[in-house]
């Protein structure tokens, strides 16, 4: 990502790209990684409704991996996965390790 | 046609707010603007007061919004969303569209309880077609944890310090839901993110409703609670259950709660995992709990009342 001078930049602050955010990656702000144990999930799609961040892939209402590149470990979809049998289907792992 | 209210379905609709903004890692309100585009089926244009949500959300030339949005100034963001309410009005007369638009503000406490309390009270008594969610954090995080008619009594902020002479806040914090239910709107209701099926519900229902609406949504943030990051949801369920954030609406004057708690539990549970509390719970501050304890009975007291006199009311 290029850093842009004023000139280059829409008068009025008017952005006219929605959704532009995306370009701009959060995932590096993470210290814990979720880690996503599929035999273990239910499919509730609590972690979904939760993820402050949208960093959760679903697709045809069916979760699949975490999107690295913008989730920033808060943990709290790891938190309130209520898991199968109570083992948890998102545990929490440091980066790293 | 609205999307059937489950999570698999929702999960199917766009993300109209969108990853890679900047609010801190483990924040609560991206989860009540993700919650509150779910809700609706309709096009959504939307007002934003000055805030964390504001200031991370729509960095320079990057915007985290799919939607129309607009940032004014800190203390208009009702007023804002009521010119363009009223220029969409006028484009329809023209002719010029003719979607059914809805209209929503957001607000923080700081940017509804405080600054923005004039511009908001103003257009709920014009009368507007619009809806303003406050996501309440209780402070003013964004500029780093100043105190705000929303902080609660006893809360540790950086100009509330705890400390020998104050123990934090020493007023209680002001009750928004009611006193925007004063204004006689035609629906003012209390959500909590943790409880997502009822937030939606209230959310679409408040944009089928014609007139001013209000929501006030408790919003976790872990920097001023000094909380663990992944601890926002779990918060927002104790403070439901221990009755400090009853889930409640006023619809037409009616009061109804929503949800009431099997079994009440103490305002410890809501209390312990907050920093921002912690010398609540040191020797010789017993007091000061059992006045937050006092503080919320009385509350829910008077709010079962009120929902009881509407029941007997109408039979």
């Amino acid at each position: 990502m290029k850093p842009k001078g004023w000139k280059d930049l829409p008068p009025g602050s008017v952005i006219t790209r929605p959704g532009s955010a995306t370009e701009f990656k959060t995932g590096s702000w993470r210290t814990f990684r979720p880690v996503w144990v599929p035999e273990n999930c239910i499919q509730c799609l609590f972690c979904w409704m939760y993820c402050p961040d949208m960093a959760i892939k679903v697709k045809d209402g069916k979760r699949e991996e975490f999107d690295y590149d913008y989730c920033k470990g808060c943990g709290i979809c790891a938190r309130e996965c209520p898991g199968k049998k109570g083992q948890k289907a998102i545990i929490m792992v440091e980066e790293g390790k | 046609m609205a999307t059937t209210l489950s999570l698999k379905e929702l999960s199917k609709k766009e993300d109209l707010f969108t990853h890679g903004h900047r609010m801190c890692s483990g924040c609560g309100a991206p989860i009540v603007v993700k919650q509150l585009l779910l809700a609706s089926d309709y096009p959504i244009i939307a007002s934003n007061a000055t805030g964390c949500l504001e200031v991370s959300s729509c960095i320079s030339e990057y915007t985290a919004w799919k939607i129309p949005w607009i940032h004014n100034a800190f203390e208009n963001a009702a007023a804002t969303i009521s010119g363009v309410e009223t220029m969409c009005r006028s484009l329809k007369k023209q002719g010029k569209i003719d979607k059914e638009i809805k209209f929503v503000a957001f607000g923080g406490d700081g940017g509804t309880y405080d600054i923005g309390f004039q511009s908001l009270s103003g257009a709920m008594e014009r009368g507007h077609e619009m809806l303003y969610i406050c996501y309440d954090n209780g402070a003013y995080m964004n500029t780093g944890i100043q105190r705000s008619s929303a902080t609660p009594l006893g809360a540790d902020t950086t100009t509330s310090p705890a400390g020998s002479v104050i123990k934090g806040k020493t007023q209680p914090r002001k009750n928004m839901t009611r006193i925007m239910a004063a204004h006689g709107i035609p629906y003012v209701a209390q959500a909590s993110p943790a409880h997502w099926r009822d937030a939606v519900t209230k959310f679409r229902k408040a944009l089928e409703i014609k007139g001013p609406k209000f929501i006030n949504v408790l919003a976790p943030c872990n920097r001023g609670w000094r909380s663990s990051t992944d601890d926002a949801i779990l918060l927002c369920r104790a403070a439901v259950d221990t009755c400090y954030w009853p889930l409640y609406e006023v619809e037409d004057g009616v009061t109804r709660i929503n949800s009431i708690p099997k079994e009440k539990k103490p305002v410890e549970e809501f209390l312990k995992p907050q920093g921002r509390f912690k010398h609540l719970f040191a020797p010789g501050n017993e007091w000061l709990l059992k006045l937050f304890q006092e503080e919320v009975d009385r509350e829910w007291e008077r709010l079962k009342k009120e929902a009881q006199e509407a029941v007997s009311d109408k039979s």
